[in-house]
């Protein structure tokens, strides 16, 4: 790794990484080809705080953001049936753009930070909460529908009280997959400056893979973290489905 | 990298694809320009078909084959979304770290990147396979393996396609970080801004977007 440009790139980043790493007595420093350092992991699991609190601020802001687009525009596309093919085909164009490219174009507009980090992650959930929604709003049965209407419901209590629950694990599964891909592309953002764990990997220089696989592990844990209890949420909003055997 | 940066307009990009130029970092030393433009536009091109070559090799006859036999169902799930969490930067900085820079080392990991859709759409345009065209198939006596590249794969076609895309998609977009373990690529624009500029930046990214979006059909 004797790129100089690389180096100082780095360094823009995490330039006390390297220092707080040569300072100190411990003793894998020597050999830095050591899988895993315990010891630097011990003194050093302090530095993921805040990072970490980044990461999880960034994802909870865009899945919320997208959670509340992609469903309106699944209510206004459920009731106006003409608008499904052309909003499904704009959340794909905005799903198809690299997401580092994505980072970057928007930077002339919006700047460094974490406003377009968070433009950028939240239009990458619209399209899998989006097509989730309207998936679920497709699977309830036209006869449940029916015997809806003819207890005397109007629509808007056909879909609150009828649709909507029905649809919830489909909109639940949506939120699952958007979640754990958000936490994912989230380390990406230390590249516009955002934060994120990204920046304990970026600024590590690549050649510490302990600082890597420490923020790894928390990714992984984030993501299974948001799954059980999105499913948890489900089992909460949908207690008859638990009578049915999977 | 201040918030106050100024940053490229949109005309300094595109002439900087074309012309060397000199940027506000470089202290009079030319960058850009067309030749250095395409030099790095055929390294990602090369990593790009490199990796998607190698995900479509492991990926496609393994979805083909668990779906043809209908099992792993639950397999071809977890891969699928399992994929999706997987943080390209992690993968990029792993490689790095404790397998190897260069395209060798690279390629390989930005295939594991594309494996996971192109496996699970495989395995999904199969299993959507109409049973009675198999059968049909299976009573003119064709084998198991004819059954599968001139009946299931011609149908679920769209389908594996759909797949290879969302691969490419992924595998382009990763590509870019690639100079980060030492394959130089479109990315190098973007990474090494005190090298190339603001300029620099964001042609690579246009250029970069470009590739992403209109690759592939």
């Amino acid at each position: 790794m004797a790129n100089p440009a690389l180096l100082a790139a780095a360094g823009e980043v995490g330039g006390d990484f390297f220092k707080e790493r040569s300072s100190g007595t411990l003793p894998c420093q020597a050999n830095e080809t050591h899988l895993f350092c315990f010891d630097w992991a011990k003194e050093n699991i302090d530095r993921y705080g805040t990072p970490t609190m980044q990461h999880l601020e960034l994802v909870l802001f865009s899945v919320a953001i997208g959670f509340v687009i992609a469903f309106a525009l699944a209510l206004i596309a459920h009731r106006t049936r003409w608008l499904q093919p052309p909003l499904l085909a704009a959340t794909g164009i905005l799903y198809t753009i690299p997401s580092i490219a994505f980072f970057f174009l928007l930077l002339p507009v919006t700047g460094f930070g974490r406003d377009t980090a968070i433009i950028v992650l939240s239009a990458y959930t619209l399209q899998i909460i989006y097509r989730n929604t309207m998936l679920g709003f497709d699977n309830v049965p036209d006869s449940v529908k029916d015997a809806a209407r003819g207890m005397g419901l109007t629509n808007r209590q056909i879909l609150w009280k009828v649709e909507l629950p029905l649809a919830t694990p489909e909109i639940i599964a949506g939120l699952r997959v958007a979640t754990a891909s958000t936490i994912a592309i989230t380390t990406l953002v230390v590249l516009i400056s955002a934060g994120g764990l990204g920046t304990e990997m970026y600024g590590s220089n690549f050649n510490f893979p302990t600082a890597i696989l420490i923020a790894v592990a928390i990714i992984a844990l984030m993501v299974l973290a948001f799954d059980l209890l999105l499913l948890g949420t489900q089992r909460l909003l949908t207690p008859w489905r638990k009578a049915r055997p999977r | 990298m201040s918030a106050s940066l100024v940053l490229a307009s949109f005309s300094g990009a595109v002439e900087f694809i074309f012309a060397p130029q000199e940027s506000n970092v470089t202290g009079g030393k030319e960058v850009g320009g067309f030749d250095k433009t395409m030099e790095l536009l055929i390294g990602h091109i090369e990593v790009t078909v490199l990796a998607l070559a190698i995900a479509l090799l492991i990926g496609l006859p393994l979805g083909l084959y668990l779906g043809h036999k209908g099992r792993g169902e639950l397999l071809a799930v977890g891969i699928g979304n399992a994929g999706r969490a997987v943080p390209e930067l992690a993968v990029i900085a792993l490689v790095a770290t404790l397998i190897g820079i260069g395209m060798r080392n690279v390629a390989p990991a930005l295939a594991l990147l594309g494996i996971a859709p192109i496996l699970v759409n495989a395995y999904v345009g199969v299993r959507q396979v109409d049973p009675a065209a198999v059968d049909a198939a299976r009573g003119m006596g064709m084998s198991e393996l004819g059954i599968i590249s001139r009946v299931e794969l011609p149908l679920a076609i769209p389908t594996v396609m759909g797949g290879i895309r969302g691969a490419a998609i992924v595998i382009v977009a990763t590509a870019t970080i690639a100079p980060l373990a030492g394959v130089e690529t479109l990315g190098d624009f973007i990474l090494n801004r005190n090298v190339y500029g603001e300029n620099g930046l964001l042609a690579g990214d246009y250029e970069g977007t470009y590739l992403g979006s209109d690759g592939l059909p």
